[in-house]
């Protein structure tokens, strides 16, 4: 019998994880893919905003601020890529020059520290390659960017290093409410606890109608992005937006911490997680973006892809218990990466308001330190080197990382299982040949230490096989 | 102090480490990072290779191990399983290896022989799904040829350049199904005899003027849909094709791996996306040359091998102090139907007898002539049957031309006969 | 006659061969060409490379190639004739792998020192 059971291991599930691991509580977290971050978490505009946004008085307000205020400490403590660069908001008309002080005033009865506005030619004398048609902009210095995928491992390892049972590849089949608490079916069986947290995302609305009658629905819109080299990276200094609209925040341009330069996305209704790229969208997000920023070179590409975000119908995160000892964490659309850290505090809040004992632990291990060979000194990599010789091995030429690095993702709380749960980890294969080259020896190493034949190792998802068969005879033979 | 580091241990690499010893170098570092010397010639273990320099057929590794075995005779140091991390303007070069640690040495010249790496799916935006099972056409030859895996047995290919087309008969021998080679051009952008030999010999169809539109698969590609593209190379609606199948294998062009370059400031030509060369292969860093694919992509590593025995060469007058010679350089402009020409610059004065320029041509052409012109003046014709930009064209300026130049000389081409 | 794109080397020349003619080939630029035209009109051959399993040495395959052109009817058969093959190391190129490729009377050879 768990004290609490968390479905779905994005961002906000392994928030709450991360949250509840502090207590003396039985933790798990139930996860039905082959990795935490695996939904919208892992493709998203990687920003942590502001907080001017949200229609004051609503659970976002509150959540984005005190969030973004929680993901800058975290982020410290749990050695995430985070970089505060600040976000301008672009407007090239009356209208938009309008709404500009319509978010800034939003902002400043949402607590936003900071929030100003500019004229189009201090917005340019801050960001040099914005656009000459731009008349004003919203300046909100506390906006930040991150790396999503490594903060929400960093949230789930942390929980696990705390004593949460992570079960990956356990999609919840079923719910049934019992007198001690919930019976949560899954296709690896079954599993007892007080409180079930909902954090399934996209499929939030699904798992809530397991437990209690519809009260949401869940609208899936997918956005469209390109990932542009290195050499693009300097583009932009902050997080460039235009004028948010009714479909979201509207088309970005911002750096990465990983140094590149992030363009999209656009917005549209998906069926359920259809994460395809079109030739339409991705033309629209070009074409936007170079409203703001006329020079971006789109032909130093390196990757598209497309995330979708859980929005619901009801325009705000749906925190609340749907039924006894049922709490959803529902419709986290944007600004849910930035609110995370907050959801887990408040859902917290409400799980003891309802009669859970939020004891601390004594011994909470609250710091995380990774080795990242590319950004140490010479005589620092000359002296790790000297002492583990396999962090003299780089792996991925286009990322520098090391054989030391992914050996360690490796062994840690939650090892990778596929060749993008590395990625993730550790970078190999992010960047500009996207694989091309450490793709073959990233899966000899997860061969290796997971003890299996590389025929078994996959791309991203249980299912996402990459070897067909060996040549020439023996077992695996065409 | 070395009196030469090369950087890479490949065709371009060996052949310029070999030349620079036999030229009287001694003090000589191959920086290579991966475990044995060769590179992409390794896993490239068809034939094909060493007509023009060993006048006879010899597969990839066959021409790497005949390089690796005259590298054996000289006193050449090699470095294995190290990776050159930083390259500084003043000739200090910063390697990390497992075995060797991590060590700043450095060296009078420095040869760049890095190679280039593929472009990927990323670089030219097609649409779809993102599931496994889209290769470069290198990284597939890499597991069937090396690794001996076999990554999909039904596969469309993109891209007609010659890993592609090599890849279609390496998968198809090996019990894959090759359903198709596609090529948004309307003309190849590999060998006429790899068509010929790869292809045609086992009845896979080659689709000209089509490109990829979509990709389907949520966890591995089980659909790949192919449209036939305008003369702007636009899709067609209503022109798509689906294939089942459970790979797709990019042949769309390969990029000079040049970071180390970039970093280490030399000027850059975004034509050739390589450092931007003299005569001598030198770049605009004085003692810093480059050479093979790092420099340009070439179709025959045999041209690799000379142009690279060139800078082995230069280096070692670098050192010894020949290369005298007047410093005034022509830039090499390009003309009509010319998208590049290696090298950039030429210095009259430091050329010897002559000076190979290579080049590519942007359309294909019949009966067509070289012309070679400074200000009004035309220096030099060559006439040739055929002109593509899959097949690298060379020239030979003799030095009494280029003395006859004023300031920059054009390459263009123009068709004779129009096909 | 018949119009053929000559392989014997990358230059790729446009051959015409006239089967009426006793097989005589023009468009070639080479005597290697011509060779070239008449034989893969009267009796096409490849060389024809592969690999073979190896064990204890760098790699877990080892290239091979025929050491002369065979029949062109015969490169599956060729092939799947290395199924099963392990050499082990160390090996040096030219050693032979199989010594009658389906009677052929060519020989599979090692292709690299492994």
């Amino acid at each position: 019998m768990y004290d609490v059971l968390i479905i779905g291991c994005g961002i906000t599930g392994a928030a709450a994880a991360c949250q509840l691991s502090r207590y003396r509580l039985k933790v798990a977290v139930l996860e039905r893919e082959n990795d935490v971050s695996a939904g919208t978490t892992k493709a998203n505009s990687a920003i942590l905003h502001a907080g001017y946004d949200p229609e004051p008085g609503s659970l976002m307000a509150k959540l984005n601020v005190r969030g973004a205020a929680l993901a800058k400490e975290l982020c410290a403590r749990l050695d995430v890529p985070y970089r505060p660069c600040g976000s301008l908001v672009l407007a090239f008309s009356d209208q938009d020059d309008q709404m500009v002080r319509t978010l800034c005033q939003r902002g400043l009865a949402n607590g936003v520290p900071g929030v100003e506005v500019l004229t189009g030619d201090q917005a340019r004398t801050m960001d040099p390659n914005l656009s000459p048609q731009v008349t004003s902009a919203l300046w909100a210095p506390s906006a930040a960017i991150c790396s999503p995928w490594e903060y929400c491992l960093a949230l789930a390892e942390t929980a696990v290093r705390n004593g949460a049972d992570l079960h990956l590849e356990t999609a919840v089949t079923g719910l049934e409410r019992q007198a001690e608490g919930w019976l949560v079916r899954t296709g690896r069986g079954e599993f007892y606890a007080r409180y079930v947290l909902n954090a399934a995302g996209v499929s939030a609305q699904e798992v809530h109608q397991m437990a209690a009658p519809k009260t949401f629905t869940i609208h899936p819109s997918r956005g469209q992005y390109f990932l542009l080299d290195k050499c693009e990276g300097d583009r932009v200094g902050h997080v460039i937006f235009q004028c948010p609209g009714p479909s979201g925040k509207g088309v970005l341009v911002a750096p990465t911490v990983h140094g590149n330069l992030i363009v999209g996305p656009d917005a549209g209704p998906v069926e359920g997680n259809d994460v395809s790229t079109t030739g339409e969208g991705l033309g629209f997000v070009r074409r936007t973006a170079l409203k703001s920023v006329p020079s971006i070179n789109f032909r130093e590409s390196i990757r598209n892809f497309a995330g979708v975000r859980a929005a619901s119908d009801r325009g705000d995160f749906i925190i609340e218990f749907a039924a006894p000892g049922f709490l959803d964490l529902a419709g986290i659309c944007s600004p849910g990466l930035t609110a995370a850290p907050a959801i887990a505090e408040y859902a917290a809040r409400l799980l003891a308001e309802d009669g859970l004992a939020l004891e601390e632990k004594e011994n909470f291990l609250c710091q995380r330190r990774r080795i990242k060979f590319h950004h140490l000194s010479p005589a620092d990599k000359a002296a790790l080197v000297a002492r583990e010789p396999a962090y003299g091995r780089v792996i991925c030429r286009c990322e520098t990382v090391t054989e030391g690095e992914i050996l360690e993702a490796l062994r840690g709380p939650i090892p990778p299982r596929s060749v993008d749960g590395v990625k993730r980890r550790v970078g190999a294969g992010m960047g500009r040949c996207q694989g091309g080259f450490c793709g073959p020896r990233v899966v000899e190493l997860l061969a290796r230490e997971r003890g299996v034949s590389p025929g078994a190792i996959v791309q991203d998802r249980a299912g996402s096989w990459l070897l067909a068969a060996q040549t020439k005879g023996g077992t695996d033979h065409v | 102090m070395y009196d030469l580091i090369v950087i890479g241990g490949g065709p371009a690499g060996l052949a310029a480490a070999c030349s620079a010893w036999g030229k009287g170098l001694r003090r000589i570092l191959i920086v290579e990072r991966d475990k044995e010397l060769g590179g992409i010639l390794n896993q490239c273990i068809h034939n094909g290779f060493g007509l023009h320099y060993f006048k006879e057929e010899l597969t990839g590794p066959e021409y790497a191990g005949r390089f690796i075995k005259m590298l054996g005779d000289t006193g050449v140091e090699v470095r294995l399983d190290t990776m050159v991390l930083t390259v500084t303007p003043d000739r200090q070069v910063h390697m990390v290896g497992k075995d060797t640690g991590y060590r700043v040495e450095e060296a009078r010249t420095i040869i760049l022989a890095m190679g280039c790496r593929e472009r990927t799916r990323g670089a030219i935006a097609i649409p779809g799904q993102r599931p496994a099972g889209i290769f470069t056409a290198g990284a597939a030859q890499r597991y069937v040829n090396m690794e001996g895996w076999l990554p999909g047995r039904r596969v469309v290919i993109l891209g007609s350049g010659d890993i592609g087309l090599i890849m279609a008969r390496r998968m198809t021998l090996e019990g894959a199904e090759v359903l198709a080679c596609v090529e948004v051009m309307p003309y190849s952008g590999g060998l006429n005899r790899n068509i010929v030999q790869c292809l045609r010999d086992y009845d896979i169809p080659l689709y000209l003027s089509h490109t990829v539109t979509d990709i389907k698969g949520r966890d591995r590609v089980e659909q790949v849909v192919v449209s036939r593209v305008d003369a702007h190379r636009r899709p067609i609606p209503g022109t798509e094709m689906v294939f089942d199948c459970d790979t797709l294998l990019l042949s769309v062009g390969l990029i000079p791996e040049n970071e180390l370059t970039r970093q280490a400031g030399a000027a850059m030509d975004p034509r050739t996306s390589g450092a931007v060369v003299y005569e001598n292969m030198e770049t605009s860093l004085p003692g810093v040359f480059a050479c093979g694919n790092v420099a340009h992509v070439h179709d025959l590593v045999d041209f690799v091998t000379a142009e690279s025995q060139r800078a082995g060469q230069s280096a070692a007058d670098y050192v010894l102090g020949r290369t005298g010679g007047e410093e005034e350089a022509l830039e090499v402009c390009t003309g009509d139907g010319v998208s590049y020409t290696v090298p950039q610059r030429i210095r009259p004065g430091r050329v010897d007898k002559s000076c190979p320029l290579f080049f590519r041509v942007n359309r294909v052409c019949g009966d067509s002539e070289i012309l070679v012109r400074s200000g009004e003046t035309q220096l030099a014709c060559f006439s040739r049957e055929h002109l593509a930009p899959g097949e690298m064209e060379r020239i030979v300026l003799p030095r009494i031309l280029l003395d006859r130049a004023d300031e920059r000389i054009t390459v263009s081409i123009r068709e004779v006969v129009s096909q | 006659m018949k119009e053929l794109i000559c392989i014997v080397c990358p230059k790729g020349c446009h051959l015409q061969v006239d089967e009426d003619r006793n097989y005589a080939v023009s468009g070639n630029s080479c005597p290697r060409g011509e060779e070239y035209g008449r034989m893969e009109l009267t009796h096409p051959t490849r060389v024809v490379t592969s690999t073979v399993r190896c064990t204890g040495g760098a790699h877990p395959r080892c290239p091979v190639k025929t050491e002369g052109p065979i029949p062109k009817e015969l490169i599956f058969q060729a092939v799947r004739c290395l199924d099963g093959v392990e050499l082990t190391a160390p090996v040096r190129t030219g050693d032979v792998v199989v010594a009658d490729v389906c009677g052929t009377g060519v020989p599979f050879v090692a292709t690299r020192d492994l």
